[in-house]
């Protein structure tokens, strides 16, 4: 390939290139129309969010914000034809089989995620593991419940307990994962450091290691919880619905999903602005739990 | 005992020091702790398995494969089959996925092709995530009292005016499967849109550099050159957004009806495996819940296959680039 000539014949006249781009030629309309579509999309996928917002806001506010917020926070469902009422009840029964939730699947997940990523990180085990935590997080959230009615209440019946066995299993691949991550990115020397004056892996685990990774952690632990505290299909026939508070774990729970879900198909305009209510409630409540999220740890970009 | 090798290293100053012998010991212990916790994951995948595959086993004995082709759900008459819900499973689903894929992948071109500001991008991608973090039934109550009432004079002018072409041949009364289908895009962009960025990220700066050097436009580089490297991971966005899809309940159970047919048509409704599962699970009879039990076995089965080739194509990109 040595035949090109890179000298101009000087009988010829130099014909500069024109390198410069036309408006109208075929491929810059091209790219034009495909960047306008690009934008287009990008628009109407945030007008489903903007919607829901303003329908929350709107819809949910007006008992929310309004003057007998404290009745609509405190109070139980209304039945039937009756007006007023409230979600109190949900409220409680969210946070409770949350907090169970996060009780079992945190400290289990963490101790995974420390075997995932430090103890053994090759072995048959862990990957097998993470592979199933993996799976497990695409997992049908209804399949959950299914599992935790065939174990738990068949034989004990609905209950709140139940209900939080769901979330857990939900929460379980989020936290691995996450926590997982997090204890990777703490730096070889630090480890190195510590094993080098002596510590046992529990020591640089424990005193080196979590404190560290704790920011991620932390982040992966909000951003499960989110998730538990939205979720609806899970609940359905663990912890059922209750129009009471909460006495003890063993009996049918309320939640703020189920309340919406319930609320949702009745023809009383008074329950459908509950289920409203309860919507806004619950998606400040997962809100909160993503802006912590997203405090605790940097967002990667 | 042998003599500690480490006895002589210990200085006044310092405070390295060797464990004793009760560290040793609490080490072993958390380490064996750790360990249990990892196996449990396994032990949870197995006894869930497990668990619902006893229950449904009389169900698995009595209907056999037929379960699979049956179209019928009658509780009375003890006639259990699971066709209309495994069709409109994947129907929706595969709706959605062409919705919500191709919008969800042009979002990931709008966040990483220099289309915006990075810190632009930055904001918009936050608005995506919290797509995602909207709770599945919030978007049902929308989807009953915004998005039925907004697409049904659309749906009416399109059954009125193209009744003869499938899709449009019903009316929609309601709930049906194209808000259904619709809301559920929504729920799977952000899936796609997600792992769709990160399989552009990890697309070395040098390529685009390359296609740029060569005189291309923006969009002939992203076409020729950023799609086709990216494609095994947008493949596995999509897969994965697909998965979610399946598994997804509470917004379809709210929106698409709950009606045991078997329709082409866009505005009539329908009903989903998970969808089934929750509106019938809390006042099934004990035969009705080895039924139940066994079309959870189907879903289980049905979205553990298309997880799995899902991740096992995410983790094959992931090893095509960071291997070399």
């Amino acid at each position: 390939m040595s035949d090109i000539d890179l000298t101009i014949a000087p009988d010829q006249a130099f014909v500069r290139p024109n390198l410069e781009r036309r408006l109208l030629e075929r491929r810059a309309i091209k790219n034009n129309i495909l960047t306008g579509l690009t934008w287009l999309a990008a628009i109407l996928a945030s007008i489903p969010l903007l919607s829901v917002l303003y329908m929350l806001l709107v819809r949910g506010g007006t008992r929310l914000f309004g003057a007998d917020f404290i009745e609509v926070l405190t109070e139980l469902p209304p039945a039937g034809f009756e007006m007023g009422g409230g979600i109190g009840p949900a409220i409680v029964g969210t946070l409770v089989m949350v907090g169970i939730a996060t009780l079992i699947s945190v400290p289990f997940g963490i101790l995974t995620a420390i075997h995932l990523a430090m103890l053994d990180p090759d072995s048959k085990v862990a990957t097998t593991s993470r592979f199933l935590a993996k799976v497990l997080t695409g997992f049908p959230s209804i399949l959950a419940g299914v599992f935790v009615y065939a174990v738990l209440v068949i034989n004990f019946g609905y209950s709140a307990l139940a209900g939080g066995v769901a979330l857990a299993v939900l929460m379980l691949p989020t936290v691995v994962l996450a926590a997982e991550e997090a204890i990777k990115q703490v730096p070889q020397r630090m480890k190195d450091a510590a094993y080098g004056m002596g510590c046992t892996r529990t020591q640089v685990i424990t005193k080196v290691v979590l404190p560290t990774g704790l920011p991620g952690i932390l982040t992966g632990v909000m951003l499960a919880i989110a998730g538990a505290a939205g979720e609806s299909a899970p609940l359905l026939f663990t912890a059922l619905f209750s129009n009471y508070y909460i006495s003890e774990l063993m009996e049918p729970t309320a939640s703020l999903s189920i309340l919406i879900y319930n609320f949702s198909g009745m023809p009383f305009e008074n329950q459908i602005e509950l289920a409203w209510t309860a919507s806004l409630v619950l998606v400040l409540i997962v809100l909160v739990f993503n802006i912590l999220a997203r405090l605790f740890g940097q967002p990667k970009i | 005992m042998a003599k500690n090798p480490f006895a002589q290293a210990g200085s006044s100053t310092s405070i390295t020091r060797p464990p004793s012998s009760a560290e040793f010991t609490i080490d072993s212990l958390f380490r064996a702790v750790a360990y249990v916790c990892a196996l449990l994951i396994i032990v949870l995948v197995a006894f869930i398995l497990w668990e619902v595959g006893k229950k449904a086993f009389p169900a698995v004995q009595d209907f056999g494969l037929g379960f699979w082709i049956g179209t019928t759900w009658d509780v009375n008459k003890g006639i259990f089959g699971v066709l209309p819900e495994i069709w409109g499973t994947l129907y929706s689903s595969l709706l959605a996925l062409f919705l919500g894929g191709l919008f969800g992948v042009f979002i990931a071109i709008f966040l990483t092709q220099d289309f915006i500001h990075h810190r632009m991008a930055l904001v918009f991608r936050t608005i995506v995530e919290l797509l995602a973090a909207i709770p599945s039934v919030v978007y049902g109550l929308w989807g009953i009292y915004v998005l039925i009432p907004m697409i049904r004079p659309g749906a009416e002018w399109l059954h009125q005016h193209f009744a003869w072409f499938p899709l449009f041949g019903t009316d929609l009364s309601g709930p049906g499967m194209a808000p259904a289908a619709l809301v559920l895009a929504i729920m799977i962009l952000p899936t796609v849109a997600a792992i769709s960025v990160d399989a552009f990220r990890r697309i070395p700066y040098k390529v685009k550099e390359a296609a740029y050097g060569m005189g291309t436009t923006k969009w002939e580089a992203i076409l020729k050159v950023m799609l086709p490297t990216a494609s095994s991971g947008i493949l596995a966005a999509l897969v994965l957004g697909f998965g979610r899809a399946l598994g997804e309940t509470m917004a379809l159970a709210m929106l698409i009806g709950n009606s045991n047919q078997i329709s082409l048509s866009l505005f009539s409704p329908a009903n989903t495996l998970a969808s089934l599962l929750a509106s019938s699970f809390p006042e099934a009879g004990p035969v009705e819940v080895q039924a139940l039990m066994y079309a959870a076995l189907v879903l289980l089965l049905i979205t553990f296959i298309v997880n799995v080739l899902g991740l096992g194509i995410q983790q094959y990109t992931m090893r095509k680039f960071e291997g070399k």
